[in-house]
C-alpha cells in the first residue's frame, strides 16, 4: 500500500517538471501546457491528503480546480490566438513592447 | 511487492516519463498527446486513492475537452516546431534569453532541492502508523454531491459564474469582429 | 493454481472481445442486406449461402491490400490514430452488463455477473471513453496532411463534442430515476412489471430522454443522417480518405463497435437490459441480444431511409434544439422525482 509520502513525492516531482517547463520552453502553448501540469500535480496531492485523512473535501476541491483550470485554459488559448494574429509567432520573446 | 504498490509505480512512472517528454520534446502536438497520457496515468492514481468519480471527471473534462481545445488551437496555428524569432528584437534579446533560461533552470533545481528537504523533514507523516486511527472510506457519488451542494454551494455557484465569464471572454478575444463580416452574408 | 472465478472472468473478457469483433462483421452483412431490401434489390448473394460469407470476403480483400501512407504524413500519428479509435470503441464495452449473475449451471462456487467490470461510476466511464474516441478522428485528419481529411476530421470532431452534451443530459435524466451510476443497478431498477404486463422500462417513464439519447448516439457515431463529415459526395471520404487496408478496416470496425456500444448502453438504460417475460433470469442475455439487435436494425434502417443533414443544419440542431430539450427534460425529471418520489 503506497503511503502518503509516495504520493507527495510524485506530486512534487510532477510540479517541478511543470515549473521547469514554464521557465525553459519558448513556445506559448507549451507554457500553457506546463501550467496544466502544475495544476494536475496539485490535484494529486489534494486527493492524496483527502484519502489519508478520511474526508471527501479533497475530491471536492479537485472538482473546483479542474473547473477553474478549464476556464483558464480557454481564456489563455483565446489570448494566444489573438496574439498570434498580430505577430505570426508563438515565441514569448517576441512580445516585448511593455518591457521597460 | 503487493499489487496496489506495483500499480502505483507503474502509473507513477508513466506520469513522470510522459510529463518529462511534454516539456522536453519540440513538437507541440506530441506535447498535447503526451499530456493526455499523463492525465490517464493520474486518473489511474486517483482510482488507487479511492476517488473513481474524480478520475472519470478528469478524463471527461481535462483529457476529453480541455486537451481537445488545445489540440484544435495547435492545429489552427500550425506552428510545427519551436521557432526562433527572426526579427531584430531577437538579436538583441539573444543574450537575455539565454540568461533567462539559465535563471529558469536554476529556479527549477532550487525548487527540487527544497522539495527534497521538506519531504525529508516530514518523514514520519502519512505512514501507516500515524494515520491508523483515521477511518478511510470510499466516498460514493451521492455523498460527494451532497457535500458539494450543501457545504460548498457558494463556491459551486461562483464557479458557474466564472465559467460563464470565461466563455464570454474567450469568444470576445478570439472571435472575429462583426465589422469584418463579408458583404454577401446577411 | 488460478481459481475458477478468475478463469471465468478471463473467459468473459475473451468472449466479449470475440463477440464485438464478430458483431462488426455481422453488421457489415446486415447493413448491405437491409440496404438492398430497402432499395428493392438483392444485395450480396454469391459468397456462401444467402451471401453470408460476404464479410469474410471483405476482410480478406482488405488484408491483402497494400498499406499506403502519404509521404508527408506524420508516421507515428498516422499509425496511431486508427489504433486509438479502435481501442476507445472496444474499451467502452468493459462496463456494460449483458446478463444477470450466473454460476454457469453450478460450475462456479459463487455467481459472477455477466460483465467485465462492475464499477460504481459505469455511466460516466462510458461517457469518458467515448470522448476519447474523438482523438482517433482528429489525429487521423491531421496526420494525413490532406485538406479533405483535415476538414472532415475537424467537422466530425466538432460534431461529436457538440452532441456529447445532450448525450450526457439524457444519461443524467435516467440517473435521477435509478439513483445510481452503476449500469447493473440501473438495469435491476427496471425489473418487474406494472399491471402485470407492462415492463418497468425507463423508456416508458422517459420517452424524451430515449429520443435524445438515440439522436445524440447516432450523431456521436457519425452515422446517417448525421454523417456529413464522412459523406462520399461531399468530402471524398472525410478523415479516412488517405487510409487503406487494415488501418481503414480498423476505422470501419471502430464505427460499427461504437454503434454496438451505444445500442448496448441504450438497452441497459432504457429498455430494461436483460429482463424479459418468458425466459428465466439466467437466460436473460438472449433478451439483451434481441433488444440490441432491434436497435441496430433501427440504426441501419435510418441510414438508408433518411437524407443527410447539411453540416450547419446538423450543428444548429445539436446546439439550438437538442440541448435545450435535454436540459428542460432533465429539469422536469428532477421536479417529477422530487414531487412523486422514486
Amino acid at each position: 500500500m503506497a503511503s502518503l509520502n509516495h504520493y507527495l513525492i510524485l506530486s512534487g516531482v510532477i510540479f517541478t517538471i511543470g515549473v521547469a517547463g514554464v521557465f525553459l520552453r519558448r513556445n506559448l502553448i507549451t507554457i500553457l501546457l506546463s501550467i496544466e501540469v502544475m495544476l494536475n500535480a496539485v490535484n494529486l496531492s489534494f486527493i492524496a491528503f483527502g484519502h489519508f485523512q478520511g474526508s471527501a473535501d479533497g475530491q471536492i476541491i479537485v472538482f473546483f480546480v479542474i473547473t477553474v483550470a478549464a476556464a483558464e485554459a480557454a481564456v489563455g488559448l483565446a489570448l494566444v490566438i489573438s496574439l498570434f494574429r498580430h505577430v505570426e509567432t508563438l515565441n514569448p520573446d517576441a512580445f516585448r513592447q511593455l518591457r521597460g | 511487492m503487493e499489487s496496489s504498490l506495483a500499480f502505483f509505480y507503474v502509473f507513477a512512472a508513466v506520469a513522470v516519463v510522459s510529463t518529462l517528454l511534454v516539456i522536453a520534446q519540440p513538437n507541440p502536438i506530441y506535447s498535447v498527446l503526451l499530456l493526455i497520457t499523463s492525465f490517464m496515468a493520474l486518473a489511474g492514481l486517483y482510482v488507487l486513492l479511492d476517488a473513481p468519480f474524480v478520475a472519470v471527471t478528469q478524463i471527461i473534462v481535462y483529457a476529453g475537452a480541455i486537451m481537445v481545445l488545445f489540440l484544435f488551437v495547435v492545429m489552427l496555428l500550425n506552428v510545427a516546431q519551436e521557432e526562433t524569432v527572426s526579427e531584430a528584437e531577437a538579436a538583441s534579446a539573444g543574450a537575455s534569453s539565454g540568461a533567462a533560461r539559465g535563471f529558469g533552470a536554476l529556479l527549477a533545481i532550487a525548487m527540487a532541492l527544497e522539495l527534497i528537504w521538506a519531504l525529508n523533514r516530514s518523514r514520519g507523516i502519512g505512514t501507516a502508523a500515524s494515520v491508523a486511527g483515521v477511518t478511510r472510506q470510499s466516498w460514493s457519488v451521492a455523498d460527494i454531491g451532497r457535500t458539494l451542494f450543501t457545504n460548498y454551494a457558494f463556491a459551486f455557484e461562483a464557479t458557474s459564474v466564472l465559467i460563464l465569464v470565461a466563455m464570454i471572454g474567450s469568444i470576445t478575444l478570439a472571435g472575429r469582429h462583426l465589422a469584418e463580416k463579408k458583404p454577401w452574408r446577411r | 493454481m488460478p481459481s475458477a472465478t478468475l478463469i471465468a472472468q478471463l473467459g468473459i473478457l475473451g468472449f466479449v472481445f470475440f463477440m464485438l469483433l464478430n458483431s462488426a462483421a455481422v453488421m457489415v452483412y446486415v447493413e448491405r442486406k437491409v440496404a438492398a431490401k430497402i432499395q428493392q434489390r438483392m444485395g450480396p448473394t454469391l459468397v456462401g449461402p444467402y451471401g453470408m460469407l460476404q464479410p469474410l470476403a471483405d476482410i480478406i480483400k482488405l488484408v491483402m491490400k497494400e498499406d499506403l501512407r502519404p509521404k508527408a504524413a506524420d508516421a507515428i500519428l498516422f499509425a496511431a490514430a486508427p489504433m486509438i479509435a479502435a481501442t476507445a470503441a472496444f474499451s467502452a464495452f468493459a462496463v456494460v452488463p449483458f446478463g444477470a449473475s450466473t454460476t454457469f449451471w453450478g460450475l462456479l462456487p459463487e455467481p459472477i455477473p455477466l460483465q467485465i467490470a462492475d464499477i460504481n461510476v459505469a455511466v460516466l466511464f462510458v461517457f469518458a471513453i467515448t470522448s476519447m474516441g474523438v482523438y482517433g478522428i482528429v489525429l487521423a485528419g491531421w496526420s494525413s496532411n490532406s485538406k479533405y481529411s483535415l476538414l472532415g476530421a475537424l467537422r466530425s470532431s466538432a460534431q461529436m463534442i457538440s452532441y456529447e452534451l445532450s448525450y450526457g443530459m439524457a444519461l443524467a435524466s435516467v440517473l435521477l430515476l435509478a439513483g445510481s451510476l452503476s449500469l447493473r443497478d440501473i438495469v435491476n431498477a427496471q425489473a418487474g412489471t406494472w399491471l402485470g404486463f407492462i415492463p418497468r422500462w425507463f423508456v416508458f417513464l422517459q420517452p424524451v430522454s430515449f429520443f435524445i439519447f438515440m439522436t445524440a448516439g447516432v450523431a456521436e457515431t457519425n452515422r446517417a443522417p448525421f454523417d456529413f463529415p464522412e459523406a462520399e459526395q461531399e468530402l471524398v471520404a472525410g478523415y479516412h480518405t488517405e487510409y487503406s487496408s487494415m488501418s481503414f478496416a480498423m476505422f470501419f470496425m471502430a464505427e460499427y463497435i461504437n454503434m454496438v456500444t451505444v445500442s448496448a448502453v441504450a438497452t441497459d438504460l432504457f429498455l430494461g437490459g436483460w429482463h424479459g417475460p418468458f425466459l428465466p433470469e439466467s437466460l436473460g442475455w438472449i433478451w439483451f441480444l434481441l433488444k440490441v439487435s432491434a436497435i441496430l436494425f433501427f440504426y441501419v434502417w435510418m441510414r438508408w431511409t433518411l437524407p443527410r443533414y447539411r453540416y450547419d443544419q446538423l450543428m444548429k440542431f445539436g446546439w439550438k434544439v437538442l440541448l435545450p430539450i435535454a436540459v428542460a427534460n432533465m429539469l422536469l425529471t428532477a421536479a417529477g422525482v422530487l414531487y412523486f418520489g422514486v
